[in-house]
């Protein structure tokens, strides 16, 4: 029971991780249609530079809670920088074009950011200070749930709650869904179509960056090159729930790391990989609208 | 001819990609040692770069923009490029093709073998963007696991000579069939599938076929690979290395003339432009009369095929294969030399392969960007040339009386 | 003894709980022009789709009866491919034309599925092949004559005029030999000379032995071509008959004009 229960909690902050992610692709896609492949990178890129941000600031002597704090933000600030600006340069260009020339596009563009940071920092893998500590009254929990477990889930929660609020009730969040549903019809209305792509971008960009930076600390490593992993499983969780759909993306999210989690655990951990991947194969020819996503018709 | 105000664009674009840049590029730490290394000069290298790249991109839409107002003014009209020239008229494409057919055939006694190695690899690559410029240049569907066909192709050999002792001219046509067969199986389960999800599903069949030979160890023998693989025969002579590596290349010149020989005949045959009409218009296509899934599945299987092909002469040339060269990376490679090429052009694709496998390994200091520059030609082709550097132009065809028409 | 080429008997079509369109009945007669009429939105291309198998219609059937006598044809569940290997092939409202081909390539692409060479014959240009190809771009040729675009023979599809896609259209569908052709609003954004052009050429068409069943909204064209008219509003078919006798219809009138007016 208890190892069932350290595997639940372990589903659950994968899936929290996932879920963070996947929104980023759903969100994108709901606007313009595109697997935004380079978001994983934005995910990786993240967790970097709250990797180097925390670092410097550890070898300064700053107090935890700063570092903490500093390093979500710097982390948040700049991936969103790059998902602003990879939707100007590799993307806008291409929104008249064909479908798959924007999936070319954006493939590059995750191949080149993989080996800007392999180039401009490692390909070793570094260790990630501990920026979350082992608190006191979670003492008696520790053998079946971390400290950084519980850390994962709340943040993850309340970005939930705040996306969730933002889209509902803010004029951009209005603007977006508009975008989402006609994106003609919404220029005619006076949106200005331009910003709200990249807003959604920006926050995106900054939701994955939370993502990486939590999970990089949780696991205490990253390299350059966990952005492709990661990206294809929150992909996964993001058709998984109904691509396109906001509570689709965290319901497929926590699906997956539950699934996942208990797969490793009980039955063998060599083929983790091997069994996202072939869930998303299997979703994306038998159920391609995903758990809450609507069947498109074909237009003729 | 440039105002101020679009050289303060520049400026704060080149600001702007400072301050992106800053983080990762200029600092690096060392999470061991606890020391920080303030790497400024790379800002610099940034700011500058960034401020120029954005004057040219600014030129070149000045450029077009220019050229087309001419065009549309009728002072310059749009002559066919000398390239096409060349490739349509017989009286060029003849003599081109006979001094390129020359060099390639000296090649070796003018060249090291090291050279010589590299161009077999360059070769094998040609072959290779020729095999997937059928299903995504030519039937549109964009396969991004097309690596796994190539490890099938080498995973035969490997396997079948270690299991069975068969040898290199056996197993090519058992590698080319069973990476066509591995085709159909692909094909099957994706034909309804629209071209974004086609494309993550053959990427995702792609990592699940390279995971299982990681891991599958009692039948792959795992991450560790499989070792002595015999290199090709010659009516069972033992070749030194160097004659070895003289033979395959003759093998790969062969083999790239074969297909690009196969290649240019179903490109304009009937099941060629079935291929084409797929990738322009589905619903239109199958309106005509063309049957969807055979028409994939071909497409799928005859790709396969030449990446089955490859994968045995891969094995053969490094006589040790492991999953570690079956990666996303490689399928991406493969494609970038058929966007870089021209999307459907033998001859663009096969200057997209000698490009981009031989420009790095002869700019040492160039191979560490490798993938770098290959991840930005995607980009940069797909915004300002989709067509690739060499377009694919369709057949024309002449007619002489207007009664009975007569195709040259 | 004549029986109807196209036999449309009580279709039907939902889309998520919607009806598009609900028990259609409809008939076209062996070398007769048949018009589909109605206001935007009222289902016509629903019904091109649902007969060409692009949807699979809920509820009806649909028979096509050769005119040479063999046996009657149910289409109901049959793809699109196959549709139009039985002998009936249509064109698109928003023309879908392969862009990047030349329009000669268009037209051969419709003797796709009168034609047999495969891969090994493609390969080693077999005689059979030759021969087939040979004929396949004479025929071609041929049509494009007809149509009026043998002077552009090697241009891509995406650089011809307007009215020009609209006739190339029609070409590549005529390509695949069907005794009946869907035409879907052939005459959308032609000005009255091309329109007077196109009028001509169904009616050749016709006279060649093929019929035609049409959607349009050109009523000048509809009421010069037709021999018999349906008229459809919100996916029900309201009146039928000769032009005359639509033409006089109230209930056409109401659905053309609106209520509100004392036609």
């Amino acid at each position: 029971m208890e190892y069932f229960i350290e595997l639940f909690f372990s589903g659950l902050t994968r899936g929290s991780i996932y879920a963070l992610i996947a929104l980023g692709y759903t969100m994108v896609y709901g606007i313009i249609g595109l697997i935004n492949f380079a978001h994983g990178e934005i995910y990786m890129i993240g967790a970097f530079t709250s990797f180097i941000v925390a670092t410097v600031l550890s070898i300064y002597g700053f107090p935890l809670l700063s570092i903490v704090l500093l390093a979500g933000l710097a982390a948040a600030v700049w991936s969103a920088s790059y998902g602003f600006t990879i939707e100007r340069i590799a993307y806008r260009p291409l929104r008249q074009a064909p479908r798959l020339s924007a999936l070319i596009s954006a493939i590059g563009m995750s191949i080149f950011l993989q080996n800007y940071v392999l180039l401009a920092q490692t390909s070793d893998f570094q260790p990630f200070p501990e920026l979350i500590p082992d608190f006191d009254f979670m003492e008696p929990y520790a053998h079946v749930v971390g400290s950084s477990d519980i850390v994962i889930l709340l943040t993850t929660a309340v970005s939930m709650i705040a996306l969730t609020l933002l889209i509902k009730f803010s004029r951009v969040g209005k603007a977006m869904r508009a975008t989402s549903q006609d994106r003609t019809m919404a220029m005619l209305v006076g949106i200005n179509v331009n910003n709200v792509i990249s807003m959604t971008f920006i926050i995106g960009s900054a939701l994955a960056a939370i993502g990486g930076m939590l999970i990089a600390s949780h696991i205490g490593q990253i390299n350059f090159f966990i952005g492709f992993i990661a990206g294809i499983k929150a992909f996964t969780a993001a058709v998984l729930g109904g691509i396109g759909s906001i509570p689709g993306a965290v319901l497929g999210g926590f699906v997956l790391g539950l699934t996942e989690s208990f797969a490793t655990g009980y039955v063998s951990s060599d083929y983790e990989d091997v069994f996202a991947f072939s869930l998303l194969v299997l979703i994306l020819i038998f159920k391609p609208a995903g758990l809450l996503g609507r069947e498109e018709t074909q237009k003729v | 001819m440039f105002k101020i105000e679009e050289l303060k664009k520049s400026l704060l674009i080149s600001l702007w990609f400072a301050f992106l840049t800053f983080p990762l590029l200029v600092i690096k730490v060392n999470p061991i040692e606890r020391t920080v290394l303030w790497r400024w000069e790379n800002m610099v290298y940034v700011a500058i770069g960034s401020f120029v790249i954005s004057i040219l991109v600014r030129l070149f839409y000045l450029h077009q923009e220019r050229r087309r107002e001419r065009v549309a003014r009728g002072e310059i009209t749009l002559g066919d490029p000398w390239i096409q020239t060349l490739l349509s008229e017989p009286r060029y494409l003849y003599p081109f093709s006979a001094a390129v057919l020359a060099v390639s055939l000296v090649f070796p006694f003018l060249f090291s073998t090291y050279q010589t190695n590299i161009m077999i690899t360059a070769l094998m690559y040609v072959v290779l963007g020729l095999g997937l410029n059928i299903v995504v240049g030519l039937a549109g569907l964009l396969d991004l696991g097309y690596v796994a066909f190539y490890a099938v192709g080498a995973y035969s050999y490997a396997l079948l000579n270690y299991h069975f002792d068969i040898g290199f001219w056996m197993a090519l046509p058992i590698g080319a069939l069973l990476a066509a067969l591995f085709g159909v199986l692909l094909g099957f389960p994706v034909l309804r599938l629209r071209g974004d999800y086609l494309a993550i599903v053959t990427l995702g069949f792609g990592e699940i076929i390279r995971l299982i030979l990681e891991n599958w160890n009692e039948f792959s023998q795992g991450p560790s690979g499989i070792s002595n693989i015999p290199r090709p025969g010659l009516f069972g002579m033992e070749l030194s290395l160097d004659q070895a590596i003289l033979y395959l290349y003759y093998l790969m010149i062969a083999a790239v003339a074969f297909t690009i020989f196969v290649v240019n005949r179903l490109q304009d045959s009937r099941i060629g432009r079935a291929w084409v009409a797929l990738r322009e218009d589905e619903i239109a296509c199958q309106a005509m009369g063309i049957d969807k899934r055979k028409t994939k599945l071909t497409a799928f299987a005859l790709g396969a095929t030449w990446a089955g092909i490859v994968g045995v002469i891969f094995a053969a040339k490094t006589t040790f294969i492991n999953p570690a060269s079956f990666t996303f990376l490689e399928s991406a490679i493969i494609l970038c030399i058929v966007v870089l090429g021209g999307m459907g052009s033998i001859f663009g694709v096969i200057v997209g392969a000698l490009i981009l496998i031989l420009l790095p390994e002869h700019l040492r200091a160039l191979s560490d960007y490798r993938m770098l520059a290959f991840g930005a030609v995607l980009v940069t082709m797909m915004i300002f040339r989709p067509q690739g550097v060499v377009a694919n132009i369709r057949r024309s065809y002449r007619f002489e009386s207007k009664v009975d028409g007569e195709a040259r | 003894m004549s029986r109807p080429v196209l036999q449309v008997e009580g279709l039907s079509m939902d889309f998520g709980g919607i009806r598009a369109m609900c028990e259609l009945d409809l008939e076209v007669d062996q070398g007769q022009i048949v018009a589909l009429i109605g206001p935007n939105g009222a289902g016509k291309t629903t019904f091109f789709n649902c007969v060409t198998g692009i949807y699979n219609p809920t509820e009806g059937s649909i028979f096509l009866n050769p005119p040479d006598g063999g046996k009657a044809i149910r289409l109901n569940g049959l793809k699109p491919n196959q549709v139009t290997e039985k002998g009936m092939a249509r064109t698109f409202q928003n023309i879908r034309l392969f862009q990047k081909m030349t329009v000669l390539e268009n037209v051969m692409i419709g003797r796709h599925c009168r034609t047999r060479s495969y891969i090994a014959g493609a390969v080693f240009k077999t005689r059979a092949t030759r021969r087939e190809e040979r004929q396949t771009v004479e025929i071609s040729y041929q049509i494009l004559e007809k149509v009026g675009l043998a002077e552009v023979v090697n241009e891509l599809a995406e650089n011809l005029p307007y009215g020009a896609q609209r006739r190339l259209e029609i070409a590549r569908a005529l390509a695949t030999e069907p005794f009946l052709l869907l035409l879907d609003e052939p005459a959308a954004g032609m000005n009255p000379q091309e329109t007077q052009e196109l009028d001509d050429l169904i009616k050749r068409i016709r006279d060649e032995g093929h019929s035609i069943l049409l959607i349009e909204h050109d009523m000048k064209l509809v009421m010069s071509l037709s021999d018999k008219i349906y008229v459809v509003d919100y996916g029900k078919k309201i009146a039928e008959g000769s032009p005359q006798q639509v033409s006089s219809d109230p209930a056409v009138i109401k659905a053309y004009l609106g209520e509100d007016i004392d036609a």
